[in-house]
């Protein structure tokens, strides 16, 4: 109730206004004759943008779960390399990352006779798979800094406690260490989702067909700058705010004390 | 020198990379003297819009302080790509029609330039998050006593609130330093030659697609290395005084 109370302020009635008045101003002045032609091809755009942000930051977290683990109670021979992997990953451009696993890859694939002949080929003679590879490495090297924290802030107690009780080291991993790790990281990973969704037309660059590249084929074919990219910007924020709600959704299950 | 490079099978790529004409070196490094230069203004541009973001926030009017939440949210939910090639084309007309105007004919606008504007709006949004809070981090005491002391408002940000935030600041500003200097990678789309797209046209002109991408990698990450160093040191000098708190947890 207090939340509708808060929106209902004049200087925010006058705000809204205006703001209606300027989406109204943009559905009549504007060109929207494209749409109902780009239309399909827009929903196929879109549909591959969530899909490659879920697949990635899925495949990313379970990367980032070792690659966390490793910095924070690792051997040294292991927290080296996971160090090394994140800092060169958080040190580069994406799109560079993105640029030398399609073209450094794909064209050194081809050379390699073995390659050619199995049954992968045809895959990795798309763009997507590097486009997945590439997203999904990134998100592990921003993570995995992130679960280097979560892992070493969960109380030492509650591990001796589980060591104490006996539990064996996996178990003891599954249900106490990793699921206070998570809990204490989840308002981050949020953010870091929004960022890798924020990350996901870089891979238009590479051929990739998403919503992105929908929108640039509608700029180039039609010469219309603004609208396309209007709506695009509108949708992403929709993603973004989708996002935020799902883990909004995930931090209300965790127990307040 | 020759010698180990000709044992390790470098030879072809040390050649590639050379700084005189055959090489590419000297086109790399001139990308990436762009890509810094970029990132400075852009960096600055958009610290100056977060100081005054951050001071509409806190102690701006209702109005401001929506107006600036929505400028906020809406940068930081949409793609910096996006935002690109949107504030690109706004700016590029925005210029166009005052100047067609004013009586002078179509303006050819420099990368450089709208490569900081399109940046700097952009990292302007982060910075203002960054450094309201830091602003809210200064004891409200410390304010108060200046204000108590009738110092005009800008001799007090200039004085107390700045020099008093810094350490707050810092690590939040280091981090937005680093994603300018990522950023710049972006206007390579818009075909802007900084160091990636440099980079690219090299490789795509010679095949040695690892060798060069690899090189600018390792630009990038002496850049992030360094500039890693520099803010420990900005960090240290903020915190001068402050008490350590190590070993004070356990």
């Amino acid at each position: 109730m207090t939340q509708w109370r808060a929106l209902l302020q004049p200087h925010r009635i006058v705000l809204m206004a205006i703001f209606t008045g300027l989406v109204i101003w943009c559905a009549f002045a504007l060109r929207w004759d494209w749409v109902p032609q780009y239309a399909p091809l827009a929903v196929e755009g879109l549909w591959r943008t969530i899909w490659i942000l879920i697949l990635t930051s899925v495949l990313g977290f379970m990367l980032a779960i070792p690659l966390g683990l490793a910095q924070a109670v690792g051997p040294w021979y292991l927290s080296a390399p996971a160090k090394l992997f994140c800092t060169i990953i958080r040190g580069t451009p994406l799109l560079l990352q993105i640029w030398l696993l399609y073209y450094g890859l794909g064209s050194l694939f081809p050379q390699i006779p073995w390659i050619r002949g199995s049954e992968l080929w045809p895959y990795l003679r798309q763009a997507w798979p590097y486009a997945v590879l590439a997203l999904t490495l990134s998100y592990a090297g921003y993570e995995g800094e992130v679960m280097r924290g979560a892992f070493s802030s969960v109380n030492r107690g509650q591990l001796e406690a589980a060591n104490a009780f006996g539990m064996p080291r996996f178990t003891m991993f599954r249900r106490i260490w990793l699921p206070q790790a998570i809990r204490n990281v989840l308002p981050t990973l949020g953010g870091e989702t929004i960022l890798q969704l924020k990350a996901t037309p870089l891979v238009a660059t590479i051929t990739v067909v998403e919503i992105y590249s929908v929108s640039s084929r509608v700029r180039a074919d039609t010469f219309i700058v603004y609208e396309p990219l209007l709506l695009l910007a509108v949708f992403y924020m929709m993603i973004a705010g989708l996002i935020t709600l799902l883990f909004r959704r995930f931090e209300e299950q965790v127990p307040k004390r | 020198m020759d010698l180990i490079l000709e044992t390790l099978g470098l030879a072809a790529s040390a050649e590639l990379l050379s700084l005189n004409p055959p090489g590419w070196g000297g086109n790399l490094l001139r990308g990436l003297a762009n890509s810094l230069q970029i990132a400075f203004g852009a960096f600055g541009f958009g610290l100056l819009i977060g100081l005054f973001g951050a001071s509409g926030k806190l102690y701006g009017g209702v109005v401001i302080r929506d107006l600036l939440a929505i400028y906020t949210t809406v940068i930081r939910a949409v793609p910096e790509l996006v935002l690109i090639l949107i504030l690109y084309y706004v700016g590029t007309d925005l210029i166009n029609k005052a100047s067609q105007m004013l009586g002078y004919g179509r303006v050819e606008i420099s990368g450089v330039v709208a490569g900081i504007w399109v940046l700097g709006i952009v990292q302007g949004a982060y910075a203002t998050e960054v450094l309201r809070g830091a602003i809210k981090a200064v004891p409200q005491g410390q304010i108060e006593a200046a204000r108590a002391f009738g110092m005009p408002p800008f001799m007090l940000m200039r004085r107390v609130t700045i020099p008093a935030m810094m350490s707050y600041a810092t690590p939040g500003l280091a981090n937005l330093w680093l994603i300018a200097t990522k950023d710049t990678a972006l206007l390579a789309i818009v075909g802007f030659s900084e160091l990636t797209l440099e980079t690219r046209q090299a490789a795509a002109s010679t095949r040695a697609y690892f060798t060069f991408f690899l090189a600018a990698g390792a630009l990038y990450l002496i850049v992030t290395l360094f500039s890693g160093a520099v803010f420990a040191r900005i960090e240290k000098w903020a915190r001068r005084g402050q008490p350590s708190l190590r070993g004070a947890h356990k």
